[in-house]
């Protein structure tokens, strides 16, 4: 059993605005939700299957309503930003199994007019909570760990960011346009040991959505084709303390799973969506999914190698999390958009990878460094 | 600044009882499984590694080592040191570095336990040894 070549990418919408304190949170879900209908070329009506994480409001009941859905397959799966990396695994699993034909996933919120309501705990919650663990300071410990046992530098990390700003420039709707160098990155403020202000993503509203469909529907409509071809996922924790290692995450065990589902390796893929919350995500995730050995990260993305049209790794080229876009907190559906975008053509001309036709799209969700969820989406033009 | 800070209390349910019962009286709790003989933290009834029931409190030296942390700075109350400690006995936990100089830490640094106090049972940080 495999979903390789079972289901494909038909529709995609990403939310121009970066901030909309004029929207309600449910309007945003219904706005990016008709726009990858629209660019499907379908009709509400068409939708049979919904998908939708945390950022829900009221989870998937209210949202079915809210929007007048008439569905016969849902899934609110949620593992933090990778949730709609593996909602789009979960929809081929459904597609190929005849539970929908048409599925929806949505992302939307709204974290820069408000704050977020706090995470929920688990079994952990009086052993843990009361440390202050956050986004920052959990992803800092990452960091701190990697360039003890690696040698990892914090100019190794700021190449992260500049490549990121490369590609924004050109990002209209892109929250920080401005390119940056090695040298901005290194004198923005400290925020968490080891990681700068400029290591770390923006905060924005907006979201995003994506249609999923059968090979059928797909080939009757005007898109260029775009299929699933492989898909991982795996998550991964303190595990009662024994063995700690924060160096690696779940992608260790999701990226070789969606390579050998779609029996590529990573030397085939032109262009890399990569989870980046901070520039630390990006370095361990493309060392866990293959593209360079453990703790070479570092030499991996110096000097402009993930720069489109100059290195050998071209990645988030829409300006990513860092630059462009990390809606509701939550990067992955902004992953898939763009690694979309890469194999329809329709990157940004000084972006676009020529003859883009392998593309992944990789993150993770929850807390790096503590408990955390990970899927790789490998994707290939038809 | 850290003296100033409050900290939750625990919560408790009937599986983490013991642990705070014994952290009132200044004995810090670890699990072991008698099965496989793996210690594990935090605790459970259940072993996570076997899977076995056998599991029993046994009380940590509350002596350890710096396996990571982060100096945050974006706190309403000021810097402070998350981190990841690992037992003498073998488990890591997360935790904060408190009542020393944060802007000196570093991995493998030896430290030691100190309880701080909550309206409820105390809670485990560590503290440069």
């Amino acid at each position: 059993m495999t979903i390789k070549g079972k289901a494909y990418i038909a529709g995609i919408y990403e939310h121009p605005t970066r901030h909309a304190p004029d929207k309600s949170t449910a309007q945003l879900h219904a706005e990016v939700a008709k726009g990858a209908i629209e660019d499907a070329g379908l009709t509400k009506a068409d939708i049979d299957g919904y998908f939708c994480a945390g950022d829900a409001p009221g989870g998937v009941m209210p949202m079915v309503d809210y929007l007048g859905l008439k569905v016969r397959h849902f899934d609110s799966t949620d593992t933090g930003g990778c949730s709609y990396l593996v909602h789009l695994g979960h929809a081929a699993e459904a597609i190929a199994a005849g539970k929908c034909s048409i599925a929806l996933v949505t992302l939307a919120g709204k974290p820069r007019t408000g704050a977020m309501p706090p995470r929920s705990a688990g079994a952990e919650a009086d052993f843990e909570l009361a440390y202050g663990a956050t986004t920052h300071n959990v992803y800092g410990m990452c960091a701190m760990r990697h360039m003890h046992d690696y040698g990892t530098t914090s100019e190794q990390l700021a190449w992260i960011k500049v490549a990121a700003s490369h590609h924004a420039q050109y990002n209209p709707h892109a929250m920080l346009k401005e390119v940056v160098t090695v040298e901005d990155v290194l004198n923005s403020p400290m925020i968490s040991d080891p990681l700068h202000r400029m290591d770390c993503c923006v905060v924005t509203d907006g979201g995003g959505a994506m249609i999923v469909t059968t090979p059928e529907i797909a080939k009757s409509l005007k898109k260029p084709l775009v299929r699933l071809i492989g898909h991982g996922e795996a998550m991964k924790g303190p595990r009662g303390g024994k063995d700690l290692d924060l160096t690696y995450s779940a992608g260790v065990w999701s990226g070789p799973r969606a390579f050998e589902e779609a029996g590529i390796t990573p030397k085939d893929i032109k262009y890399a969506s990569i989870y980046d919350s901070f520039t630390i995500t990006v370095l361990m995730q493309l060392e866990d999914i293959g593209f360079c050995k453990k703790g070479e990260g570092g030499k991996f993305v110096a000097d402009g190698n993930l720069i489109s049209g100059v290195g050998k790794l071209p990645f988030n080229t829409d300006g990513g999390g860092l630059c462009s876009n990390h809606p509701v907190n939550r990067g992955g559906m902004t992953k898939i958009l763009e690694a979309v975008r890469q194999l329809r053509g329709e990157a940004h001309p000084k972006v676009q990878v020529p003859n883009c036709d392998l593309a992944i799209a990789h993150g993770t969700g929850g807390l790096l460094g503590v408990r955390h969820a990970a899927s790789t989406c490998i994707l290939e033009r038809v | 600044m850290a003296e100033a800070k409050k900290y939750p209390a625990p919560q408790g349910n009937p599986e983490s009882a013991a642990f705070w019962e014994a952290a009132k009286q200044g004995k810090f709790m670890i699990k072991r499984c008698t099965a496989c003989g793996e210690p594990h933290y935090f605790p459970r009834s259940i072993c996570p590694f076997c899977f076995s029931d056998k599991t029993v409190w046994e009380e940590s030296s509350g002596e350890a080592t710096i396996y990571t942390f982060s100096l945050m700075r974006k706190s309403p109350t000021g810097p402070f040191a998350i981190a990841y400690v690992t037992l003498k006995e073998g488990p890591s936990l997360q935790t904060n570095i408190v009542d020393c100089d944060i802007d000196k830490l570093k991995i493998g640094q030896k430290v030691k336990l100190v309880w701080k106090p909550t309206e409820g049972a105390p809670l485990p940080f560590f503290t440069a040894a």
